[in-house]
């Protein structure tokens, strides 16, 4: 069997879209605050690790390229102390001073010259042919001249191959000598190139002009204002690392981690792809991600499937109960019509009575014989018209009891309130009149017309009318129904003069079976299918007591306007003193 | 033995006038009122043997009635007239010492005759209450 399920009415899709969007903001709020909290923790955390990683490398080996130079400048110098000058003109001398150096040092040292005050260079030893090269000129000597040692930038030279010089200079005779020694390129460049993290990370030294002292490895320009950024500030904070994240100038949001060489000269510089970096973070945040995605759409599939299920089920119980309310209503009906049909056996049994006389009397004047003279038969014609008269009596009441049964679907109609209290106020007068109740209807002219079921509100009225004279029984008294016009809604009073109602029973007399009367006198049910016929009508049902003062209900049902019912007072029975 | 003397207490005209014309018709002494408070009033004037009295009646109701009489008045006998509605009412009536209770439409000939039984009923207590008036002398 292929069901096709039943289209949910709006007021059950906005219940579901609301429990949709209750289910989804309640379990995603905290996954998304956890979730963004920790990978803030972690965020924070790894950049200062990272940070605290490259801060350590970056210093390492600022103290190794550091102490390499140091130490050669006192390889130089240990070796300076012990030329003798006045052999300076012997190749000889100098060529064992450098296979000593070499062989002590590995062949960091390339050459290595003497070089006189005038920039002559007096002796030379090494592959290159400098002797009697003059450096008068160069830069590095002008500088080296000044200093006890000295350590040039790379540059290419007379030899036209970068390299760069460590000078120290020397006092012989009141000369000042300079020993120079070139350092390979190659062997300090590798103390650079090894520094290599990841993929992007790399190192390189620049000098305060902003040019390589070593091979990059990756080709690029640096860009000078921003290094000698770095040069000032390191100077100027006095720290030994500076690490800082920006745009390179490729646009690749770049790590650069720089720390000061050679007493302030160069520039050590480490620089790695922040992406590359922090490719633990990435890794941390791309599961986070899919986690979220994928736990987002588990909890709004959930969420979706689960509240439709939900309000399914919410559909059919109220469906259900609907059924039920509808069942219980009818029970209801047809006790308040046992109680009526008590009352109207009684007014038809008294022309029936009288019918009955009437006819006995006809025949014990026939019996008599009595039908021949004038007055006889005026007689004869008076009690005909008598049992005429009673039968009619008859019939209207059986016509009054008919309209009230015969109006027994609930359907909704339009329907003039007044006509139907004014209707179930003559079924009731001989009940009254026997219990000396008066009955007063006070009803508003012109009142609009309701949109109700005419038997539902005949129901409500009947129950409230025969709890009204039940409670004058004993007593008598009045009881009057008005029914008046007020803010779109009719307002409709049934006001008694009985005993009352105690305070401890007020609070639950529309209570399914709740009843005072003794037991198989009432159902418990009258007032509380008064209440569930009118409050779904949108409308509102009260009730007001006062001892030995009597008992008024009053029900508000709204007027039907042209946009449909306004359901804004539904007054709560529980409430009401 | 002297001749019965009965109240009808009914608050349909139109009943009581035909229930009265029948009964007279049968040499029946019998007179008619309205209500409750008319019968009283009858009885305080009028020496009546046994009253025939409708249950349901606008101001004083049949029960309220047989109240008063059988205070003021308790050899007389009361016969109560009933819809098929109050048979409780009935039985409350006779616990309150009403002779009997017919259900309406009734027949004529078993209200007489129940009249006659109460009648007798209230000869005989007569009677004893004679003797022991006698005795007591």
């Amino acid at each position: 069997m292929n069901r096709k399920p039943i289209p949910l009415s709006p007021y059950y899709r906005s219940l579901t879209r609301n429990m949709v969007l209750l289910v989804m903001v309640i379990s995603l709020t905290p996954m998304l605050l956890v979730t963004g909290i920790i990978l803030d923790q972690f965020s924070t955390s790894h950049h200062e690790k990272v940070y605290a990683h490259l801060g350590e490398l970056v210093l390492k080996h600022k103290q190794n390229i550091d102490s390499f130079l140091d130490e050669k400048v006192q390889n130089i110098r240990f070796l300076a102390d012990s030329i003798d000058f006045g052999r300076v003109g012997q190749a000889v001398m100098i060529a064992e001073d450098l296979s000593r150096l070499q062989g002590a040092y590995g062949t960091v040292f390339v050459d290595l010259g003497v070089v006189d005050e005038n920039g002559q260079q007096a002796a030379y030893a090494g592959p290159f042919k400098l002797e009697k090269a003059d450096y008068a000129d160069a830069d590095w000597f002008k500088k080296a001249i000044d200093r006890p040692c000295y350590i040039s930038d790379v540059f290419l030279g007379l030899r036209g191959s970068p390299h760069f010089i460590i000078a120290v200079r020397k006092t012989w005779q009141d000369r000042k000598w300079i020993i120079r020694a070139t350092i390979d390129f190659l062997s300090f460049n590798g103390l650079v190139e090894r520094v290599r993290i990841g993929e992007t990370g790399f190192a390189y030294i620049l000098n305060r002009e902003g040019q390589f002292q070593t091979k990059p490895i990756f080709d690029f320009i640096p860009t000078l204002d921003i290094y000698i950024r770095y040069f000032s500030t390191l100077e100027r904070m006095g720290k030994e690392v500076e690490i800082q994240e920006r745009l390179d100038g490729t646009g690749v949001k770049s790590l650069y981690v720089s720390a000061l060489l050679k007493g302030g000269d160069w520039l050590l510089v480490y620089k790695q792809a922040s992406s590359d970096a922090f490719s633990d973070l990435r890794n941390a945040q791309i599961i986070a991600v899919i986690i979220f995605v994928f736990g987002g759409i588990a909890i709004v599939t959930m969420a979706v499937w689960m509240s439709g299920k939900m309000v399914r089920r919410i559909a059919t119980s109220d469906n259900e109960k609907e059924i039920m309310n509808q069942q219980v209503i009818e029970t209801g009906k047809l006790a308040s019509i046992g109680e009526l049909a008590a009352g109207i056996a009684h007014e038809i049994n008294n022309p029936v009575a009288i019918m009955f006389e009437e006819a006995n009397w006809l025949r014990d004047l026939i019996e008599d014989g009595a039908y021949k003279d004038e007055a006889d038969i005026q007689e004869f014609e008076r009690a005909l018209n008598q049992i005429r008269t009673q039968g009619l009596r008859c019939k209207e009441i059986t016509l009054k009891l008919l309209s009230f049964a015969r109006k027994t679907d609930s359907r909704i109609e339009d329907l003039d309130i007044g006509h139907l209290i004014e209707e179930l106020m003559a079924l009731s007068a001989q009940r009254a009149k026997y219990s000396n109740i008066e009955l007063v209807t006070r009803i508003e002219h012109d009142l609009p017309t309701l949109s109700a079921s005419y038997s539902e509100l005949q129901q409500v009225f009947l129950n409230l009318i025969n709890n009204a004279m039940d409670a004058m029984d004993k007593t008598g008294g009045t009881l009057e129904i008005s029914a008046k016009q007020e803010e779109g809604q009719i307002l409709i009073g049934v006001t008694d003069n009985g005993p009352g109602i105690p305070k401890a029973n007020l609070g639950r007399i529309f209570d399914p079976f709740f009843t005072t009367k003794p037991v198989g006198s009432g159902t418990g049910l009258g007032l509380s299918i008064c209440y569930g016929i009118i409050e779904k009508m949108g409308g509102g049902i009260t009730v007001k007591s006062a001892l030995e003062v009597g008992t008024t209900f009053e029900i508000r049902i709204p007027v039907k306007t042209g946009e449909g019912q306004d359901n804004q007072t539904v007054a709560e029975p529980d409430t009401c003193n | 033995m002297t001749q019965m003397k009965l109240l009808l207490v009914d608050d349909e005209s139109d009943f009581l006038n035909t229930l009265l014309k029948r009964m007279k018709r049968r040499n029946v002494e019998v007179q008619g009122v309205g209500s409750g408070e008319s019968a009283l009033a009858w009885l305080k004037t009028h020496a009546t043997d046994v009253v025939i009295l409708d249950v349901r009646m606008p101001g004083m109701d049949g029960i309220e009635t047989l109240r008063e009489i059988k205070r003021h008045f308790p050899l007389t006998e009361v016969i109560m007239l009933t819809g098929h509605a109050s048979m409780e009412v009935a039985i409350e009536g006779m616990e309150m010492g009403a002779f009997d209770y017919l259900m309406k439409p009734m027949d004529m000939d078993e209200l007489l005759y129940k009249a006659e039984d109460a009648f007798k009923k209230k000869n005989i207590h007569e009677g004893k209450i004679q003797q022991m008036a006698q005795q007591l002398r």
